[in-house]
């Protein structure tokens, strides 16, 4: 039976220690859980098995043998097979023609064995339940499916250990069960399976044991039939941590942001959007779930003014705002938090305080002759450090020297401070650690509270859940029904989000 | 922060130390000695009155056209075509000096300046708004700009209505109105110096202390943030080019009013591309122009003077111009490569930046 055991692993970045005398055992049949945040060390660790990053000690075995280090050729001989969070497949070719690229095999001519391929990946994928055509491109295949072929191609290539890093990131609910079931399957036929993720509840449920690791040391190592979340969740944050924020019932007021058969059209970059309806009271936040990619970006650049609206209305408090620019809509009381930070939210070689002012330097009280008022920017940015703990403290520190959790800190205190009537919010908590999803969560319940309508785009379904008072789904650029908080289910939201209740075909617009 | 802030200002004087090292091995391979070169150079340069008058006649040019186009890379917009807007402004200039009768000659110089920045500042435009509305690069349609600029001043010259009628392509002398004259004797150092300065000044109030600075800032650190917040990055895309222009424009009528009183063919010497190492060396700072532009017009000058008094060849200046030129760019590309993790590359697999999120 094939075994992975790694050994006293360390791995410096110049004085940081990305992985600090790591060991694991892992023998076949049994499925691994690496529980961690971002950034505690957990991906450094699986390249360093994949032979991606040599380690400054320690060693790989497989079935007992060292392999060598820093080789990744080598590691994919002796059996690792690793899939990777971000698919490295080539979307114009096929799902067999992706499989057996670099090992293909042969007739006795020496042209590529189509027939051969073919068969090979269709009896791997009966075995293991991976059900896919050969014959599809790749670029008409879900994202479910590409994983499947990512997971085909390490069999193909001999995987006798498989190695699956943040697996479910971009997977709906259903898509995620499925491939738990397909991890199930391989641990059966006795291979050992590391699965790696920052889900508590994920970890939970598929695995075997448990290792937590927190600033790359282990802090926990458990069968995971003994483990607890707030256990895991103290051992991987290093204090203990409210998983849930209690949400009050809302006061809900007016109707504060309204869209109205909102269409964006498609270009050569995006797809189209809309009709899209909606409203948002005071009070009230309305969650978007959904599959990345089915139109959350353009919905909340159309929203905030920074893409043109082909047909369709905004109204903001009842006045219409799709035609006015974006410094006007900011004014008006229209907050918003860029899904990516560090690209739309910040200028990361600015000090915070600039930072703090960007979407607003040229409105009182900043705006000074022709100038702005250095004074009243900086003791603004002062009391936003303070009012929201963002460290360490200093407001002359470029923005790229703050982590994750402080850089979106420092966005949310831009865009809530102002006091928006209504905030767009997209992917609040990306990257960030449980510790920093918990205060963010927290933040937008107190404006909620304060009566602002919140509109919160978001990939993780379980965030959705717990903020939202009403939920819709994004599917190919359009908008379900609103769902009550009340009503709404995982899977119930989970099957929408993979199309479930949308008119089919091309009428749906792909 | 203070760290980056101290490297700002260490990095380029290592570089200029560095290129001086460079040279001196050089020096010291063809049999001259760096000692001698480098002390006459710098008594060329700035050894007494005259030569150091000489030596700010050509910091002018320099670190007026480098002042605008700090601005202009700030915004992340590489205007490589300020010769071209530097020699537009100088024809735009001696029209007016020569074509309008004589008046008070603050009048006169006024609008000649003018006339030379608003021609400047047109010249650029059409590059900025093909950058901004098409798509076109700003580094080739504003070189290929500055070449036809060169050549309509040579035909201005030689054939065409600016040129007067003689074996010498020239234009006609300006009228004593249109004239600043020298300040210092036996130079051609003029109160030109004093707007100069005005004009660097300015470029840093504007970059530094107006909301369109700080727009042009936000654009050249991050265009997508700069939509976010609400600017719009055609418009500024257009005012960041037009600006360098119009101080290229400026430059180009200080030349002409401040310094050959004349448009004739080589007024200019290369004034335009060697602002752009200026200004880089200035790490794109209108106030670290001074310094910059002091260094290369002092290499130019001193050099003039260095080939008389000690029978060196100028180019030997050239050549420590050269190598300055080569370790800013060779700066620049280390800090594309750190940015850009080649190093880590290099070596093996990305390596996840301290602060900055890993994925996974």
């Amino acid at each position: 039976m094939p075994q992975l055991k790694v050994e006293h692993i360390t791995k410096r970045f110049g004085s940081l220690v990305a992985n600090d005398d790591i060991t694991l055992d892992v023998p076949g049949g049994k499925v691994l859980a690496i529980l961690g945040e971002n950034g505690a060390g957990k991906s450094t660790l699986m390249k360093v098995i994949a032979g991606l990053l040599t380690p400054d000690a320690g060693q790989v075995l497989v079935d007992g043998q060292p392999i060598a280090r820093g080789r990744p050729d080598v590691a994919i001989r002796a059996g690792i097979g690793m899939i990777h969070q971000h698919f490295m497949l080539i979307p114009r070719l096929s799902v067999w023609e992706n499989i057996i690229l670099g090992h293909e095999p042969r007739t006795r001519l020496g042209a590529v064995n189509h027939a051969a391929a073919v068969r090979t990946i269709r009896e791997l994928s009966r075995r293991y339940g991976l059900e896919v055509d050969p014959e599809a491109p790749v670029s008409s295949l879900t994202v479910g499916e590409r994983q499947r072929v990512e997971i085909l191609k390490a069999f193909y290539r001999g995987a006798q250990v498989l190695i699956l890093d943040e697996p479910t990131a971009l997977l709906t609910p259903q898509e995620t069960q499925e491939l738990f079931l397909s991890i199930k399957h391989f641990a059966q036929d006795g291979f050992p399976v590391v699965f790696i993720s920052h889900k508590l509840d994920e970890v939970l449920e598929v695995s075997d044991r448990v290792v937590v690791i927190r600033q790359g040391r282990v802090t926990g190592d458990m069968p995971t039939a003994e483990a607890t979340p707030a256990q895991l969740a103290e051992l991987m944050v290093g204090r203990a941590v409210v998983l849930r924020v209690e949400r009050d019932e809302a006061v809900k007021g007016d109707v504060a942001l309204e869209l109205e058969d909102l269409e964006v059209a498609a270009t050569r970059h995006r797809p189209q959007v809309g009709p899209i309806s909606l409203s948002v009271r005071r009070g009230e936040i309305l969650g978007i779930a959904g599959v990345d990619g089915n139109g959350q970006l353009e919905l909340a650049e159309a929203l905030v003014g920074l893409i043109p609206t082909h047909r369709g209305r905004i109204r903001l408090g009842g006045r219409e705002i799709q035609r006015v620019p974006v410094r006007r809509r900011t004014a008006l009381g229209l907050g918003y938090v860029p899904a990516d930070r560090q690209v739309d939210g910040l200028v990361l070689d600015f000090p915070l305080w600039k930072n703090f002012i960007l979407r607003d330097y040229a409105h009182p009280p900043y705006r000074r002759g022709a100038g702005i008022d250095r004074a009243a920017a900086r003791s603004a940015a002062r009391q936003a450090v303070d009012a929201f703990d963002i460290r360490p403290g200093s407001i002359d520190v470029l923005a790229r020297q703050l982590s994750g959790g402080n850089q979106q800190k420092l966005v949310l205190a831009r865009e809530i401070l102002r006091g928006p009537e209504v905030l767009v919010v997209a992917q609040p908590t990306r990257g960030l650690d449980v510790g920093a999803v918990e205060f963010v969560h927290r933040r937008l319940l107190d404006l909620r509270r304060e009566g602002a309508a919140i509109l919160l785009i978001s990939l993780e379904l379980d965030e959705v859940l717990a903020l939202s008072d009403a939920i819709a789904v994004l599917f190919r650029g359009r908008l379900s029904e609103p769902i009550p908080a009340a009503a709404a289910t995982r899977d119930g939201i989970g099957l929408m989000m993979a199309g479930q209740g949308f008119p089919t075909g091309e009428a749906a617009g792909a | 922060m203070s760290h980056s802030r101290v490297e700002g200002f260490v990095r380029p004087i290592v570089l200029v130390l560095l290129a001086f090292l460079v040279s001196s091995l050089i020096m010291v391979a063809t049999h001259y000695s760096p000692i001698l070169v480098f002390s006459s150079l710098i008594s060329g340069a700035f050894g007494n009155l005259p030569n150091f008058g000489s030596t700010l006649v050509d910091f002018i040019p320099l670190a007026v056209i480098g002042a605008g186009l700090a601005l202009c890379f700030q915004a992340g917009l590489f205007n490589i075509g300020a010769e071209g807007q530097f020699w537009m402004g100088a024809f735009a200039a001696s029209i007016v000096a020569v074509r309008f009768a004589a008046m008070p000659i603050v009048l006169h110089i006024a609008l000649t300046l003018l006339a030379g920045t608003l021609v400047g500042a047109v010249y650029a435009l059409l590059p900025g708004l093909l950058k901004a509305y098409r798509g076109a690069h700003e580094v080739i349609t504003t070189m290929m700009m500055s070449y036809a600029a060169i050549e309509f001043g040579h035909y201005l010259v030689e054939s065409g209505p600016l040129s007067m009628p003689g074996a010498i392509p020239q234009g006609y002398p300006f009228v004593a109105s249109a004239s600043l004259q020298p300040v210092i004797a036996t130079t051609q150092l003029s109160a030109a110096i004093f707007i100069g300065l005005g004009a660097i000044v300015a470029a840093a109030w504007l970059l530094y202390r107006t909301r369109l600075g700080l727009g042009i800032q936000i654009l050249g650190k991050n265009p997508k943030a700069a939509r976010v917040s609400g600017l719009s990055v055609p418009v500024l895309t257009v005012l960041g080019l037009v600006i360098s222009g119009a101080f290229a424009g400026l430059a180009g009528g200080l030349q002409m009013v401040g310094v050959t009183h004349q448009l004739f063919d080589g007024f200019s010497d290369q004034f335009g591309f060697t602002a752009i190492v200026v200004a880089l060396l200035a790490r794109n700072n209108p106030w670290a122009v001074i310094p910059s532009g002091l260094l290369f017009a002092a290499l130019d000058s001193g050099a003039q003077a260095m080939q008389m008094s000690a029978g060196i060849p100028v180019e030997l200046s050239f050549v420590i111009q050269g190598l300055i030129v080569f370790f800013v760019a060779a700066d620049r590309l280390l800090d594309v490569a750190r940015r850009k993790n080649w190093l880590a590359r290099l070596r093996g697999p990305r390596v996840p930046a301290p602060g900055v999120k890993e994925v996974g």
